[in-house]
């Protein structure tokens, strides 16, 4: 086992990304015109990275398999993004974000990175506002804020409930207008298929154009992978469909390690499970949780008759209710941090409270936040405050300016209205905090190529807490890797242009046609959505919310097995020519059933619990995550070496210099 | 639930296309159209026959990929939603569903229910933006107060998910509406005054280029809009161009 290098600078940590920024290789404006690069995914991550690289005069080719780079699935994103402004007063600061996020990652990020993330966040804030980025404001015209679980203060700044969509329409302005002025050359519909090294060095890629089916070659001196995180490896998630682990996987088996693959987060609210049809979950957004309840029946006959529809939850009397996270945990109530709020649900349902008829739901209600608002306005507006109807009428009005399309959202989902009665909800996957492993540089263990935002592991430890993707998406794209990959590519300045016509490129394009044409010709009887379902059955019922050894063993044979049936029984219709979105598909799911297999190998491997990787055998007696720092503090990142579950372990040792390493507590 | 579907089948843009009738039983009220509309592909795959292409990702009404014309209304019979939102509970047993491509003369068909909105991105490209740089060095983000009205109808502005329904249910396939919400939510914002007169212009003219048609006022587009993005958008576009050229 070796130790990786992680190329934190050396210094106090609040200096270091300014020293570092003074002391790393510049590239010069015209030197810049002479380089291309190359980025995968227009997330906010990639088409932040893209806009600015492209202003700062690179050559920018960026990619993304859907028809437009508005359409990444950053656009979904709903409650807000963080930032250390304490425009509230309210005690906030960089510091406190920054051991806010360690705190929340459960001690397995890196203390440089995250303060980092800290420290350009209020930059973040200042940039969307000059794109035209329309925040909620107060009536003063100042920017609002609002809370997000984990936090005792006010940083999350938001759109509605479409600060995803806002933010990521913002990072396209800039790119369009870079698009516009032909600095970026965007390909939409083309799915990258391979990375080409030559003497080590990612200089480009393998590219599948999605319409006409041909395989494109694309140099570049830098390739930069924003391609978004691997939850739908579950096959059930809040992703997007074709939200994949690709690109990812395809720098991994090429020697990109991979970091914490089993660090998952289950969302805690999203709307449940309704049948064997279902394609994928939506998520009602964690601002919810700012005035929503979270309960459960206490009497096991109410649950009874709530789930054979003879008694409605409205009138289970509130002595009746168990407000389960405000009951265990006092200091943070419905606002912990969503591993610990997921779990608390788990354990509610699984000793037979859930609220549904399969009995994995519970409720989210917001009829005292309905009262307070509506008392608050009859009050501003000097109506009777005890006029029920006034008060729920005005009450109403407050929650729909804040939530509305949320709650339009799980209306048309559900058919049941979430002003007159409590939502249903129950944990789903949503995020992962594992992905490929990147230095302080955000340079993968492949020379030339990076990786940011979702895809790498760097900011989240073994949990995320809300609205801070976006803030990594971003932090990365506008304000960290235009930096960094500065003082890589200034060895390039004299290398000229990268050519296509080479040996690696050869070869690269020979294997993935061969692939291809292995799918196509395969004639199987089962469609790629059978192997996709079942892959995701064994992920979530072996390494869901809750692992242990012997399930995390079965799992990697039941993948293994299931990968042997996938390639000798699927079936993959028309041709590698043309339009052919099963084929798409089943590249992606290939991959997943690798990634599958290492993801329960590091689930077992660490033997700890930690954020949102629970094991059983190590929880304290009350049932929370037991931790053990003196075995499991370094980051997990494998080796790819053919066989998934024989990966090689390379590991980071993390160690916080600026932050006692404690047990972490919401009570 | 039984219904029979007719849908639009084309090989490619050049392809003749054509309406192919398939029968679908066992679907639960519950299920979303496009969830569907994957049974239907499943089957069609299992017989070995080409499963209908249509476009997808994010199925919870924001990314905007999704689109079909269902029995003559762009993403179905509900209203302010999208296709992926759109739940079978709104048909009844027994149905006929006729599904379409979102049709225009700017976004030709590229496989069955699959078209390219590319002309959305051009529009775009000519001005939909304010030209600022990533620099860390701009205004703090308080430092110029926007009144809360102008910030939230510039948001209702931005919701727009450039779908295309607008477009594909417009008797003259305008774009208008799609163009007035980007034009007006930097129209409405200080930031976006600077560059107000040459957007505007650069927009309208892309627009007219990419061959969409002009707006008669139907209103179609508001009411089958899934965003609900208001025809007001297109008044304050007009009235911005006007200002471009006269002043």
């Amino acid at each position: 086992m070796s130790t990786l290098i992680s190329n934190v600078p050396e210094g106090p940590i609040k200096d270091k990304w300014t020293n570092h920024k003074n002391n790393i290789d510049l590239v010069n404006p015209a030197n810049k015109r002479l380089i291309d690069v190359i980025v995968v995914g227009t997330g906010l991550a990639g088409a932040s990275a893209s806009a600015t690289l492209a202003e700062l005069g690179y050559n920018v080719k960026s990619f993304c398999f859907q028809d437009s780079p508005r359409r990444a699935h950053s656009i979904a994103a709903q409650g807000g993004i963080n930032a250390a402004k304490n425009y509230q007063g309210d005690g906030d600061s960089i510091h406190r974000l920054f051991y806010d996020t360690v705190k929340g990652g459960d001690y397995r990020s890196r203390e440089a990175n995250v303060y980092r993330l800290a420290e350009v966040s209020g930059n973040i804030i200042d940039q969307c506002v000059a794109q035209g980025v329309p925040f909620a404001r107060e009536y003063g015209g100042l920017l609002d804020n609002r809370s997000f679980g984990g936090v005792l203060v006010s940083r999350t700044f938001y759109a509605k409930g479409q600060t995803g969509q806002q933010l990521l329409l913002g990072a396209y302005s800039a790119m369009n207008r870079q698009i516009g002025r032909g600095k970026i050359k965007m390909y939409n519909r083309h799915e990258m298929m391979d990375i080409v090294k030559v003497d080590g060095k990612a200089r480009g890629i393998i590219a599948r154009n999605l319409v006409t089916g041909e395989i494109e070659r694309h140099a570049a001196h830098a390739v930069v992978i924003a391609s978004g995180g691997y939850g739908n490896v579950f096959f059930l998630s809040t992703n997007a469909m074709g939200s994949n682990v690709s690109a990812a996987w395809k720098i991994h088996r090429k020697g990109a390690y991979f970091a914490n693959p089993c660090f998952t987060q289950i969302h805690p609210t999203c709307i449940p499970v309704s049948g064997d049809h279902q394609s994928k979950l939506t998520l009602m957004s964690e601002s919810l949780r700012n005035d929503g309840r979270i309960w459960v029946p206490k009497k096991l006959e109410d649950v009874k008759a709530v789930r054979e529809g003879k008694l409605k939850p409205t009138e289970i009397a509130e002595e009746d209710r168990d407000y389960y996270l405000e009951r265990r945990y006092p200091a943070f109530g419905n606002l912990v941090p969503r591993d610990v709020a997921s779990r608390a649900a788990k354990e509610r349902c699984d000793e037979g409270y859930g609220v549904n008829a399969t009995g994995e739901a519970v409720y989210l209600d917001f009829a005292a936040s309905i009262e307070r608002y509506g008392k608050e306005q009859a009050h501003v507006r000097g109506l009777d405050e005890n006029d029920k109807a006034v008060v729920q009428k005005l009450g109403k009005e407050v929650v729909k300016a804040k939530y509305g399309n949320l709650f339009q959202m799980y209306y048309k989902i559900v058919d049941q209205d979430p002003y007159e009665t409590p939502m249903m909800i129950y944990p789903a996957v949503h995020y992962t905090m594992g992905g490929v492993w990147v230095d302080y540089n955000l340079m993968t263990t492949i020379p030339g190529c990076f990786a940011i935002g979702e895809a790498n592991f760097s900011d989240h430890g073994a949990n995320r807490l809300g609205a801070s993707a976006l803030m990594q998406g971003l932090a990365d794209g506008y304000f960290v890797l235009p930096y960094t990959i500065g003082d890589y590519l200034s060895d390039d300045i004299r290398t000229g242009a990268i050519s296509t016509n080479s040996p690696e490129f050869d070869q690269a394009e020979a294997e993935v046609k061969a692939q291809i044409d292995a799918l196509i010709n395969n004639k199987g009887t089962q469609s790629v959505d059978y192997f996709h379902r079942k892959l995701g059955k064994i992920l979530w019922n072996q390494c869901g919310m809750s692992r242990n050894a012997e399930g995390l063993q079965q799992a990697i044979v039941d993948i293994q097995k299931l990968r042997e049936d996938f390639y000798q029984n699927v079936c993959v219709p028309g041709s590698a020519n043309e339009f052919n979105e099963e084929l798409a598909k089943a590249g992606r799911v290939a991959d997943f059933l690798e990634l599958g297999e290492l993801f329960a190998k590091d689930a077992l491997e660490r033997a700890e619990s930690c954020g949102g990787h629970f094991r059983e055998e190590s929880q304290t007696p009350e049932g929370e995550a037991l931790r053990d720092d003196v075995n499991f503090a370094f980051v997990s990142a494998w080796e790819y070496t053919g066989q998934p579950s024989e990966a090689v372990l390379h590991k980071e040792d993390l160690t916080y210099e600026n932050i006692e390493l404690k047990t972490r507590s919401y009570k | 639930m039984r219904l029979t579907l007719k849908i639009w089948r084309q090989e490619n843009t050049h392809a003749e296309g054509a309406m192919v009738t398939y029968p679908i039983d066992n679907i639960s009220p519950d299920m979303s159209f496009l969830e569907m509309m994957d049974v239907l592909n499943k089957e069609l795959i299992e017989k070995g026959e080409s499963p209908v292409a249509f476009d997808h990702d994010c199925r919870e009404g924001i990314c905007g990929m999704c689109s079909m014309f269902i029995n003559g209304e762009a993403h179905g019979p509900d209203r302010n939603v999208t296709t992926c939102q759109l739940h079978m509970r709104k048909f009844k047993d027994g149905d006929t569903i006729h599904i379409e491509p979102f049709r225009a003369k700017a976004f030709p068909v590229i496989r069955d229910l699959v078209v390219d909105r590319s002309a959305f991105d051009r529009i775009q490209h000519a001005g939909g933006f304010i030209s600022v740089n990533t620099s860390g060095n701009t205004q703090d983000a308080n430092a110029t107060p926007i009144s809360k009205h102008a910030a939230d109808t510039a948001m209702d502005a931005a919701t727009c998910i450039g779908c295309g329904a607008c477009v594909a249910t417009c008797k003259n396939s305008s774009a208008m509406l799609f163009v007035g919400a980007k034009v007006s939510q930097y129209a409405l914002l200080p930031q976006g005054q600077v560059e107000a007169a040459d957007r505007v212009q650069h927009m309208v003219d892309q627009m007219d280029l990419e061959g969409f048609g002009n707006c008669t006022n139907t209103g179609a587009c508001e009411v089958e809009c899934p965003k609900g993005i208001s025809l007001e958008n297109i008044a304050r576009m007009n009235r911005e161009l006007l200002k471009a050229k006269l002043l």
